[in-house]
């Protein structure tokens, strides 16, 4: 089982809603938080960390003693990561998506491939919970192999919940790949319904089913609650707007710390989704 | 011309409803919404869109059925789990399709095809408060870095064309490549957070990134009466991390409000967040 919890619009309790559903769960569950660029579940979860390790991709390295500068690898990298520059060919890091093209098409074997850091998982374990948590070095562009990564590395067998990046563009797309469900996290602002029908015209043409929460439920307007209506997406919960709830998150306390009683929503949601 | 691009780190945290009201506070100012796969700026300042291009970026992969052989080397070699085998037949999956074109180079019966994608749609409208360069990055499609780019530099062109005085961006939430394109040789960034654990630690997550490409940042927290204490925590941070602290944006339902009736809180009424914002506005004009 795969929920993955994700938004469109960023700020609306993705993270609040996967830290509540890890809580709720009647079992053994991975939490993973795939937001890899502004991961924040850590806070809420406060996991014992077990293990840390280095996530690469493998970027091109060129044997300049073999290297006769016929530009081929160039002309075939779309990305612009390979240049001929004089004697040698010269390689931009920072824009190689790792296809490995270069290395096969060269007709020199000039090219190896090492491995280059592009951020870190980090393990843990809190109560039932089993943390995972991807986190992209500043500087680099390439989310989605991390995303990958961080998805692969939950335990054989056991149920998922992915906190997604907001957006609706690769970095969402990779993490809500593969899923069973798609929990969908919005507010009822122009904003909120602007981006989940995004999100929604996302999942649907990826084939995924999902149901939507709407966080802070009694703040704007009726037009998600009608959008849901007329789409024919289930409304899996509301959750009224409280500034218990925003003042607990600000200290880094869950919603189940803040409001306990929300915790048969929960359990009664993933029976549902189940 | 002077440049500011407003992003956040954690996203909601306000970015766009500040960037709205600076677009009615500002004179001669030209608008451009960077964060092109979840764009809200356009809620507010209601454009009328003027010209329409479509955004091509990069190819996908297509197998011809036709032509294929079922060797499965495509499969082998794609790093990006893009190609999908069912009972022998082959397919490239578009969505997770990166476009390097390594398939299509090493297909032996040369049975992929290798069209240019259409990623989406970029404008140049007219709004109540100047001219504004928005896009639409295409369902499930990729390249949003590029579309920032592309939107940036259309924007610059007008702005410079129109002699404009400010040219104001909605930058995309997190650190990745969008936020990348979005301020790499910007004039100055406005970070707009909130005082929350996950808001200063992304905050300071970006900072890092304003620092590395020595772009001058400020910050100004919004919601900040939520935890005061927090706000103080922040503001320290951001100075030690080489950001100026600035106005604080008080919590008001004002802002919702006003996004309902399709306005920038500026425009909506007086109230506590309208005038923050107001006062945010003057110190930034008074340091760029």
């Amino acid at each position: 089982m795969k929920i993955v919890i994700a938004s469109g619009k960023g700020g609306t309790g993705k993270t609040t809603v996967s830290v509540a559903l890890a809580q709720a769960f009647d079992g053994p569950v991975c939490l993973i938080d795939a937001d890899v660029e502004e991961p924040n579940s850590a806070f809420f979860m406060k996991p014992i960390i077990e293990s840390k390790r280095d996530v690469t991709v493998p970027v091109p390295q060129i044997d300049s003693e073999k290297c006769t500068a016929c530009g081929v690898c160039s002309s075939l990298c779309v990305f612009n990561a390979i240049a001929v520059a004089g004697q040698s060919a010269l390689v931009f890091p920072e824009l190689c998506h790792s296809c490995g093209g270069c290395v096969r098409i060269c007709p020199q074997n000039a090219i190896t491939e090492q491995p280059s850091g592009i951020g870190e998982i980090t393990r843990g374990q809190a109560a039932h919970i089993t943390t995972l948590e991807g986190r992209l070095n500043i500087g680099s562009a390439m989310a989605p192999p991390l995303i990958r990564a961080v998805k692969k590395a939950a335990p054989e067998g056991m149920p998922v919940l992915i906190d997604a990046p907001p957006g609706t563009s690769c970095p969402m797309i990779t993490a809500v790949t593969g899923a069973d469900f798609v929990v969908l996290v919005t507010e009822p602002t122009p904003f909120g319904l602007n981006d989940l029908v995004l999100a929604v015209e996302t999942v649907r043409k990826l084939g995924l089913p999902c149901g939507v929460i709407i966080n802070r439920s009694d703040s704007g307007d009726d037009r998600v609650v009608r959008y849901c209506e007329e789409e024919k997406i289930r409304v899996l919960l509301q959750i009224p707007e409280s500034r218990k709830i925003a003042e607990a998150y600000s200290r880094g306390d869950s919603l189940l710390t803040a409001k306990p009683e929300l915790i048969h929503a929960f359990r009664k949601l993933l029976e549902e989704i189940r | 011309m002077k440049e500011l691009v407003i992003i956040s780190g954690k996203g909601g945290t306000g970015k766009t409803s500040v960037t709205g009201s600076f677009a009615a506070l500002a004179n001669n100012a030209m608008m451009a919404d960077c964060d092109v796969d979840a764009a809200d700026l356009h809620l507010l300042l209601n454009p009328e869109i003027q010209e329409t291009h479509e955004f091509y970026s990069g190819h996908e992969a297509v197998i011809r059925p036709d032509d294929c052989t079922g060797c499965g080397q495509c499969e082998e070699l794609c790093r990006f789990d893009a190609v999908i085998s069912e009972n022998g037949i082959f397919r490239i999956d578009p969505a997770a399709c990166e476009g390097c074109g390594v398939c299509v180079q090493f297909c032996p019966p040369k049975a992929i095809d290798f069209p240019e994608a259409l990623c989406g749609k970029w404008f140049i409208s007219k709004t109540r408060h100047g001219r504004m360069v928005h896009a639409r990055l295409g369902i499930a499609a990729e390249n949003s870095g590029k579309l920032v780019s592309i939107v940036r530099k259309q924007a610059a062109q007008v702005a410079a064309a129109l002699q404009a005085e400010w040219l104001l961006i909605d930058g995309p939430p997190g650190t990745g490549c969008p936020v990348i394109a979005s301020i790499t040789g910007a004039g100055a960034v406005l970070i707009v957070t909130e005082p929350t654990l996950s808001g200063e630690h992304d905050l300071l997550r970006v900072l890092q990134l304003t620092r590395h490409f020595e772009i001058p940042s400020f910050i100004s927290v919004n919601k900040w009466d939520i935890n005061p204490g927090m706000t103080e925590r922040i503001e320290a941070a951001a100075a030690e991390a080489g950001a100026t602290a600035l106005e604080r944006i008080p919590y008001d339902a004002s802002i919702t409000n006003a996004q309902i009736q399709g306005l920038s809180v500026v425009e909506y009424n007086d109230g506590p967040a309208a005038t923050a914002i107001k006062n945010l506005w003057e110190k930034l004009c008074h340091h760029l």
